[in-house]
């Protein structure tokens, strides 16, 4: 089969529509570049009802929403989770990883929690700062004016706190706490825990007329069809074609390798058209790899050639290792001060957390490096398959019954209605060289495209952030008079509930940025070491992961290396 | 990728939103109007094959019809119908569990076994199956099988008081997602709203109040539709 090649040649290619590839395709389509985005799912635009699942009722259903088909339930807008059919991965035995992805326009960009936080000063410098890992090429005054410029054109709310290691930044106001999240401000205050209002991309005010407001449905998750929230699609990619910017957007093309030529330079890319399963070839000066970060990783390691036998941009070795995700463990509490309560209001909120613990601790008196933040959530949420489980289970702190049936059960089910509030902590883990991803040559996707194997293991240092978090959010329920839910507080056996690497869906690190070519992947512009014409903008440069989410670093970054790249362009550097 | 209606759809998308932030009359036309046509499809957001599984699935049938008319008495016996609100059947919970079974197969042999064993015992205890007991000798057998030893995992124990506890939680989760269910509860979401904090009476009820330092840093919603203008130094000037 010959493989069919396009006579146009693009200025840019861009595999990958999410964060990453969003900001790049509307930074380059902004500056006249001619630009091709590749992404290997659907076309998706949240304003289209036919795919919408904003405002559905449970009861618009068979299954009442149920996550029988989506791993986050059936209204979470990711097309694809822990598995997408036909695509596999595989474990090394005796390590674990979970690995979510999305196929569609916007990647995962538009399910995610949009908790949108900077790094701080210290983030970028962790082996400065405990020995740890590896300091960034770049420091938080390199970034800086990206983020004012990413909170500026995205739209972020939150507040100016002063803080050292949480920087403040240009927020929109926040919306005030919900009942529980007043119970958590209290408990918190007890321990000395700070909280302060969350800082996430919903637009609580107007930014700008392309733009919905918030009205507060509560279901970010689902994708707002007034684009209300950050996704990558309609905050980015159709404002880029809306401005008249040349994007070609390529669907359902699942990107195989990078074509290089004689010299070494990328020519383009290969893909595989899922539709005809037929292999096409797309030509450009420049192409941009923003596929996450072990599919980029995935992408370049499967470029073998002869001026790249080990796979792009490979010479150091160093593609696919140092993966390394967030640290996550979860609690939660029944609160019996939250009972009873009215639903003579609609306290959906913004989706997710109005308030939030940024860290706190003092790592000189802890036996573990860097820190965690704490997500909170509870409320009188919408009732979805699930609810109304063990609708009395609360019965046994009162010395009650559990079970029975009748009338009774309306009672207990409004008693306890909302008066459930869950912690997650979301920290740092150390990257490490022998946390990798690799290709496994035994496997292949059904496009005939090898896969990616993943080597993971968490260390103690990790395990013990775990035991201070379980320690952290029992001494928070007690304070809110609570009782720990799930069992109680997992213990060592269980890693102290430490989720299993991936899980916690920040996984970044697999194509570190750094001044040396035999330590790193990429220069500090995201730019490839081996090859000057390829640029990796998703989460695979970050050096370290810091104890925030990893989005507002990508498009801050991006923007950054896209910038570099205008530049580069026009003074025909490459 | 079609570009024209990439740009259509942004156009919508603008519309949309301007209904949004005009409004927020909750009980206007134009709240009305972006419902309805929310209400027009009959997609509920499935991907082709999605909707593909679930035609599959609403073909085949678990449950005969003495199994769902079992399934419809035993779910009334635990949530009996209450004015205004009707019960499991307004709900339609038999609905829900002869799908869940297909959908969540690993439930099917508790749920088919249970409903054997409910005949079994109400033939052998009155001579006469479960749905035509009486309601008391219904209320006889359901007594010695809704109560569990919460200290031992439920799939240690019976497959009767296993099937009980599950049937009691579809009931209840089938009643509280149905749309009688959902205003028995009171739930007030799921429409467009302006969050502006909690209601005094509720902050009364539960004794906490809001910290004025931090209310003020919070969003004026009368000022919502005003485009932001930061100063140089972050802080918001509209």
């Amino acid at each position: 089969m010959q493989i069919k090649e396009s006579a146009e040649v693009y200025d840019v290619i861009i595999v990958g529509s999410g964060a990453g590839g969003g900001m790049a395709t509307k930074q380059l389509a902004d500056a006249g570049f001619k630009v091709a985005v590749v992404e290997a799912g659907p076309f998706f635009d949240p304003a289209d009802p036919k795919t919408m699942t904003q405002l559905k009722n449970p009861y618009d259903s068979p299954r009442r929403g149920a996550g029988t088909d989506r791993a986050f339930g059936e209204w979470d807008m990711s097309w694809g989770d822990w598995e997408v059919e036909g695509e596999p991965y595989t474990v090394e035995e005796g390590t674990k990883f979970r690995w979510w992805r999305s196929r569609m326009l916007g990647g995962r960009t538009n399910h995610w929690g949009r908790i949108s936080l900077r790094f701080g000063p210290k983030d970028f410098k962790g082996k400065t700062r405990d020995g740890y890992g590896e300091d960034w090429p770049i420091g938080y005054d390199d970034v800086k004016p990206y983020y004012d410029k990413v909170d500026k054109l995205i739209g972020v709310f939150g507040t100016n706190e002063g803080l050292e290691n949480d920087p403040d930044g240009f927020f929109l106001p926040p919306p005030k706490p919900r009942l529980h999240e007043l119970f958590y401000i209290k408990g918190a205050k007890k321990s000395g825990i700070p909280v302060i209002p969350s800082r996430m991309s919903m637009l609580t005010k107007k930014i700008n007329d392309d733009r919905g407001v918030c009205f507060y449905c509560g279901q970010c998750s689902r994708s707002c069809s007034v684009y209300a929230d950050f996704s990558s699609g309609s905050c980015l990619i159709f404002p880029a074609q809306k401005n008249g910017g040349q994007v070609k957007i390529y669907v359902n093309s699942m990107v195989r390798e990078v074509t290089t030529n004689e010299e070494g330079k990328a020519t383009g890319v290969s893909y595989i058209n899922k539709e005809d399963r037929k292999e096409y070839k797309l030509k450009a000066r420049v192409v941009i790899l923003a596929a996450s970060a072990c599919s980029s990783a995935r992408i370049l390691l499967n470029s073998k050639s002869k001026q790249h036998p080990n796979g792009l941009g490979n010479s150091s070795d160093l593609v696919g290792k140092y993966l390394h995700d967030s640290t996550g463990a979860s609690a939660a509490g029944f609160i019996p001060g939250l009972m009873n309560r009215k639903t003579s209001y609609n306290e959906d909120g913004v989706g997710g957390m109005h308030v939030y613990s940024p860290w706190w601790g003092n790592n000189s008196k802890l036996d573990f490096p860097r820190g965690y933040h704490i997500e909170v959530w509870g409320g009188m949420g919408q009732p979805n398959y699930g609810f109304g489980f063990d609708a009395n289970a609360f019965n046994e702190f009162f010395g009650t019954k559990v079970g029975g049936y009748g009338d009774i059960l309306r009672d207990d089910v409004k008693k306890y209605y909302g008066s459930v509030v869950g912690f997650g902590g979301r920290g740092e883990g150390i990257a490490r060289k022998d946390n990798y991803c690799e290709i496994d040559p035994t496997t292949v996707d059904d496009y005939g495209i090898p896969v990616l194997k993943f080597n993971y293991k968490w260390s103690d240092l990790e395990v013990r952030q775990a035991k201070h978090m379980q320690d952290t959010f029992s001494e928070l329920i007690h304070n809110m008079g609570g009782h720990q839910l799930w069992g109680g507080k997992p213990g060592k056996d269980s890693d102290y509930g430490l989720h299993a690497p991936g899980e916690i869906i920040h996984e970044v690190g697999t194509t570190r940025m750094g001044n040396d070519p035999k330590t790193s992947v990429t220069n500090k512009f995201n730019q490839l070491h081996d090859v000057d014409n390829v640029f990796i903008i998703d989460a695979g440069p970050f050096v370290s992961q810091a104890d925030k989410n990893c989005t507002w670093t990508i498009l801050a970054l991006s923007w950054r290396a896209s910038d570099y790249i205008i530049q580069q362009l026009k003074e025909q550097n490459i | 990728m079609d570009r024209r209606k990439s740009i259509q759809t942004i156009i919508l998308g603008a519309g949309a939103s301007a209904l949004a932030f005009h409004g927020c009359k909750v009980d206007g036309d134009d709240k009305d109007k972006a419902l309805t046509k929310v209400e027009e499809t009959k997609y509920f957001g499935r991907t082709p094959e999605e909707l593909e599984r679930l035609e599959k699935l609403q073909a085949e049938q678990v449950f005969n019809e003495h199994e769902m008319e079992t399934i419809g008495v035993l779910s009334t016996v635990i949530l009996p119908p209450k004015e205004p609100h009707g019960g499991p059947i307004e709900a339609e919970v038999p609905e829900l569990i002869e799908f869940m079974a297909k959908d969540i197969p690993e439930m099917q042999n508790t749920l088919l076994g249970g409903l054997m064993w409910m005949d079994h015992k109400s033939n052998t205890e009155f001579g006469i199956e479960f749905k035509s007991a009486t309601l008391e000798q219904q209320k006889q057998i359901c007594d010695e099988i809704c109560w569990h030893d919460i200290e031992v995992p439920l799939d240690e124990q019976p497959l009767e008081i296993q099937f009980f506890a599950l049937m009691r939680n579809l009931t209840l989760t089938g009643y509280y997602t149905s749309k009688v269910g959902i205003a028995d509860l009171g739930y007030k979401g799921n429409q467009p709203n302006v969050w502006d904090g909690v209601p005094q009476d509720v902050l009364d009820q539960h004794g906490v109040a809001y910290d004025p330092e931090w209310i003020a840093k919070c969003v004026d919603q009368s000022k919502r539709g005003e485009q932001a203008v930061w100063d140089d130094e972050g802080n918001l000037l509209t």
